[in-house]
């Protein structure tokens, strides 16, 4: 964050990305349900499974279409600082109650 | 003229004084109006302490009676922390972060108003649980399932205190996101934040601190309030539910909230020692680091509030820790003020005197409390007057006395007079001998095992002589607290003769009128470094000794002056030089809409009270409703409201 | 929501220190604190997830393929709001209009499947008192059902004040921040929908 220089934005990307993105959201979705039916494959690799799967369609509709991905470094800072201590007190308190 | 393009432009919102404070945007009319709140406050808060001292004097008394006890308790901390040292916090933040960084007001002005009349009509909200003998009596932490089940607290007394808190809840977090975007986005040019006054960096911190403790309590809160008005299952053993639950929401915000309360007084400390040692900050740096390092590891220690609720061995070892862990930064602090003060000028007026009287009580604060740390020891003083005596020492003799030297500091600039220094020192020594001489014995009661919250204890303890000593002490306390307002009265009464600067301060607020004009800076100010007022008056080098007679020698060269309208006879001076900018100046008009907001607001909270009446229950929705609708069209008007005006000079 | 106070003049106008406009700092501040308003939420969830003392347990009255259904239908809402976030970027403010709407319409169509999932649910007996299945799963996504509420409005002021020609393509940013309020709301459903549905109990 530079004192009294504007921060300037990387350019924003267009439709055909954002239907991409849309696509990759759709089938990463179809995957996710896909586990449901197919919980006795998946075995003990489920869980994990599922949590990245969510995680990569976090991170897309923040990067792409929150602009996180393109906009200031300051306001990534923030939400992360947000999500950390979200995700580290959500870590803590089911360790305490499921270890 | 400025002075007249001004006149002009107020002139269109001529109106009367009151409508002027209720509608308006400014936010030194708004810390204002902070402070007085949070005074009066103070003083219901301090009432309550008084009968809950008097109550103690003797054993066996039954001047108050168990009832009544709880309530009292309960309410003298709830008021302490929410009606009183928040909002004398943000009284501060208010008028002097704006001043400080060099801008004409915070970056949303009519949410500020917001964040203050959310704040007022909350506590009345709460306070007016008295007029129906129903005053909270659940303690300020609320325990579940005490709170969160009709059938062991029935009566209005917990509804008043959710409703309440979730009102305050909403202000708060108004004001911290208001003052995250101002800080970050509202410097004047050359104020990097390396070059932020230590108290700016510390409303930065806390307002962080608030944006992501509060959430924890209203969820909280929210899940309290399921439980008693729909029959949830949150903390009701019977489903399974687990009460312990709430303690876990409650100190996940209730730690941070202790830095929320501490932060802000160590930034006022960070400008008075400095100021009247004629030092800078020594390690300025570090200062900042600490806090933010106290910040970052405050929502790490939250269970070390719970030690003895049984959550295991390995998850009490690992919050001790980090709980001892927060010592380092603090102690960083500590040794941070003792190096400003070492070798300084030192100047002993009523701030500083409060400020250092600040470094010490706190120290034996933050050493009971690392005591607390450690389990075992901490087993052995749960609940008990140790506690009491570990949470006044910081509180008061940390979080007060620094709010008192903030008063004697800034109330020259805030209302343009000097208060009294026989007063105020009479007013520090009776403080600090009443402090002691109230909370100190504490210690002895806590080790000898006197229980807190007890209403009263049998004469065959051997509690009676320090609880004796303590109440004596609690009276000295508020005869001290009435000379500040007699002294903050007084001086109101005399003309308002306080010169721009007298206390040779470091800042930009020092560079202004005493009160500051509307608009705060004729001209915005280039910051050339840290203490950006000082560098200004003395150059970059540091002049350690006596100030010389008047400071306005170079203003006439340099065009970015910041203490362009120094005192009275320099304001001519200074407006000339400002006059091609100042025509610009855009005053918000004032609004009001938020005040209407926060009507609504806590509309919706008195009509969950009401729904929970026996008489009344059925109008309790309709008035929720009302609330709504109330908030809904004013956001509307809010929304669509020109805060601009159309012509313009 | 507190996003109105920079209306009636671009939000460029104002010089800030960082180059971020005051409005668009503020919804991240207030993102950041709502993800710990929800994290709360959904810590209590995931802590009495499966502590129910008595039916019905969400393995009986959990349906995915339904949810499913919802869930890809918030995710399109997203998508139509980068589009009208586009459209009024580029000055296309027909286009604008017609995406946003397409936006306010399928968080419509949530809700509303979210008020059928509800009933559903409550005729298979489960209701807030019945269980801490019903108490945590009801206040989590009702929560969530009520920021999907807040921002349709918010969608449809957009559209009414941009007919009557109180929204320019210069006011781009008042878009871009209540998209941004919109795609949270969609992340937390994707979170939710993890976390309450698709990992077996």
């Amino acid at each position: 964050m530079q004192q009294g220089q504007p921060v300037v934005e990387r350019a924003h990307p267009g439709p055909v990305t954002y239907v991409k993105i849309a696509v990759i959201l759709a089938i990463v979705t179809i995957i996710e349900v896909a586990t449901y039916y197919l919980e006795s494959f998946f075995g003990a690799a489920l869980v994990p499974i599922l949590l990245v799967l969510s995680a990569a369609k976090f991170v897309l509709v923040v990067g792409f279409y929150m602009h996180l991905k393109f906009d200031a470094p300051l306001l990534r800072g923030m939400f992360a600082w947000g999500m950390t201590v979200a995700i580290g007190i959500t870590l803590a308190m089911l360790a305490l109650y499921k270890l | 003229m400025v002075e007249s393009a001004l006149k002009l432009e107020r002139a269109r919102y001529e109106r009367s004084a009151l409508v002027e404070w209720l509608t308006t945007v400014d936010h030194k009319k708004i810390g204002i109006l902070y402070f007085w709140s949070s005074l009066a406050f103070l003083l219901i808060g301090g009432l309550l302490a008084l009968l809950i001292r008097t109550q103690l004097i003797v054993p066996d008394n039954t001047f108050l009676g168990p009832q009544t006890y709880n309530e009292v308790f309960t309410m003298h901390g709830t008021i302490m922390i929410f009606l009183v040292v928040m909002p004398l916090n943000a009284a501060f933040f208010n008028f002097f972060v704006p001043l400080m960084i060099g801008a004409r007001d915070v970056a949303f002005p009519r949410l500020n108003a917001f964040s203050y009349w959310a704040f007022l009509f909350g506590s009345l909200l709460l306070l007016s649980s008295f007029l129906f003998g129903a005053a909270p009596d659940g303690g300020w932490f609320g325990y579940a399932n005490l709170t969160s089940s009709r059938l062991y607290s029935p009566g209005l007394n917990i509804d008043f205190w959710v409703m309440g808190l979730q009102v305050l809840g909403v202000a708060t977090l108004a004001s911290a996101l208001n003052f995250f975007v101002t800080i970050v986005n509202m410097r004047a040019p050359g104020m990097s934040l390396m070059r932020m006054p230590v108290f700016v960096w510390m409303t930065l911190v806390t307002a962080v601190l608030i944006l992501l403790a509060f959430p924890s309590l209203t969820v909280g809160l929210v899940m309290i309030m399921f439980d008693r008005y729909f029959g949830t299952n949150f903390f009701n053993p019977a489903a399974g539910g687990d009460p312990v639950i709430w303690q876990h929401l409650f100190w996940i915000f209730g730690h941070p909230e202790v830095y929320i309360l501490i932060l802000p007084p160590m930034g006022m400390i960070s400008e008075i020692l400095p100021t009247f040692s004629r030092k800078p900050l020594f390690g300025y740096t570090f200062v900042v680091f600490a806090g933010i390092v106290i910040a970052f590891l405050s929502f790490g220690v939250w269970a070390h509030h719970m030690f003895a609720v049984g959550l295991g061995p390995v998850p009490n070892a690992v919050f001790a820790t980090t709980t001892m862990l927060i010592a380092i930064p603090t102690g960083v602090k500590i040794f941070n003020w003792l190096g400003t003060l070492w070798g300084g000028a030192i100047e002993m007026k009523t701030a500083l005197l409060f400020a250092a009287s600040f470094i010490a009580m706190f120290t034996i604060g933050g050493i009971s409390g690392v005591m607390h740390a450690s389990v075992p020891v901490d087993y052995w003083q749960t609940d008990s007057y140790f506690v009491v005596a570990h949470f006044h020492y910081v509180l008061f003799g940390g979080s007060l006395l620094a709010i008192m030297a903030a008063i004697y500091y800034w109330f020259p600039k805030m209302f343009g007079r000097m208060l009294d220094e026989r007063l105020g020192k009479l007013h520090f020594w009776l403080t600090l001998i009443g402090f002691n001489l109230t909370f100190f014995p504490m210690h002895f009661l806590g080790v000898d095992g006197m229980p807190r919250r007890v209403f009263t204890y049998s004469a065959d303890m051997g509690w009676d002589l320090w609880n004796l000593v303590a109440s004596i002490g609690a009276y000295l306390l508020g005869a001290s607290t009435l000379l500040l307002f007699v002294n903050m009265l007084t001086t109101l009464r005399k003309p308002a003769d306080a010169p721009a600067d007298p206390w040779d301060g470091r800042t930009l607020e020092w560079a202004i009128p005493s009160p500051p004009p509307a608009h705060n800076f004729d001209v915005v100010p280039v910051v050339r470094g840290r203490d950006a007022f000082w560098i200004e008056k003395y150059g970059a080098e540091e002049v350690v000794g006596p100030a010389p007679e008047r400071h306005g020698a170079e203003s006439g060269h340099n065009p970015h002056n910041p203490h362009n309208a120094g005192s009275g006879d320099e304001a001519g001076h200074g407006s000339s030089a400002g006059h091609g900018q100042s025509a610009h100046i855009h005053l918000p008009p004032p609004s009001w809409f938020p005040l209407t907001t926060a009507a609504g607001l806590t509309l919706m909270g008195a009509g969950m009270v009401v729904h929970a009446t026996e008489s009344l229950a059925s109008l309790g929705f309709p008035i929720v409703g009302l609330g709504i609708a109330m908030v809904v069209v004013s956001l509307l008007g809010w929304t669509f409201e020109p805060i601009h005006e159309e012509s313009h000079a | 929501m507190s996003d109105g106070t920079a209306v009636g003049h671009a939000p460029q106008a104002h010089h800030t220190t960082t180059g971020i406009s005051h409005n668009k700092m503020l919804m991240w501040a207030f993102l950041a604190s709502d993800c710990m308003f929800f994290g709360s939420l959904i810590w209590v969830y995931m802590v009495y997830r499966g502590r129910s003392l008595e039916g019905p347990y969400p393995q009986e009255i959990l349906n995915i393929p339904y949810t499913s259904v919802s869930a890809a239908v918030l995710l399109l809402s997203s998508l139509a709001m980068v589009l009208a976030l586009h459209g009024i970027q580029h000055g296309n403010m027909r286009r604008f209009r017609v995406w946003l709407g397409a936006t306010a319409a399928l968080g419509a169509l949530f809700l509303g499947g979210q008020y059928f999932e509800f009933t559903e649910f409550y005729h298979h007996g489960l209701s807030l008192e019945q269980n801490l299945f019903g108490t945590t799963f009801f206040v989590l996504t009702g929560f969530h059902g009520t920021h999907v509420g807040i921002g349709i409005i918010w969608l449809v002021t957009l559209i009414l004040m941009s007919l009557f020609g109180r929204l320019s393509p210069a006011d781009a940013e008042r878009v871009e921040i209540a998209g941004l309020y919109w795609h949270f709301v969609d992340i937390v459903w994707i979170v939710i929908f993890t976390l309450v549905y698709l990992i077996p109990y």
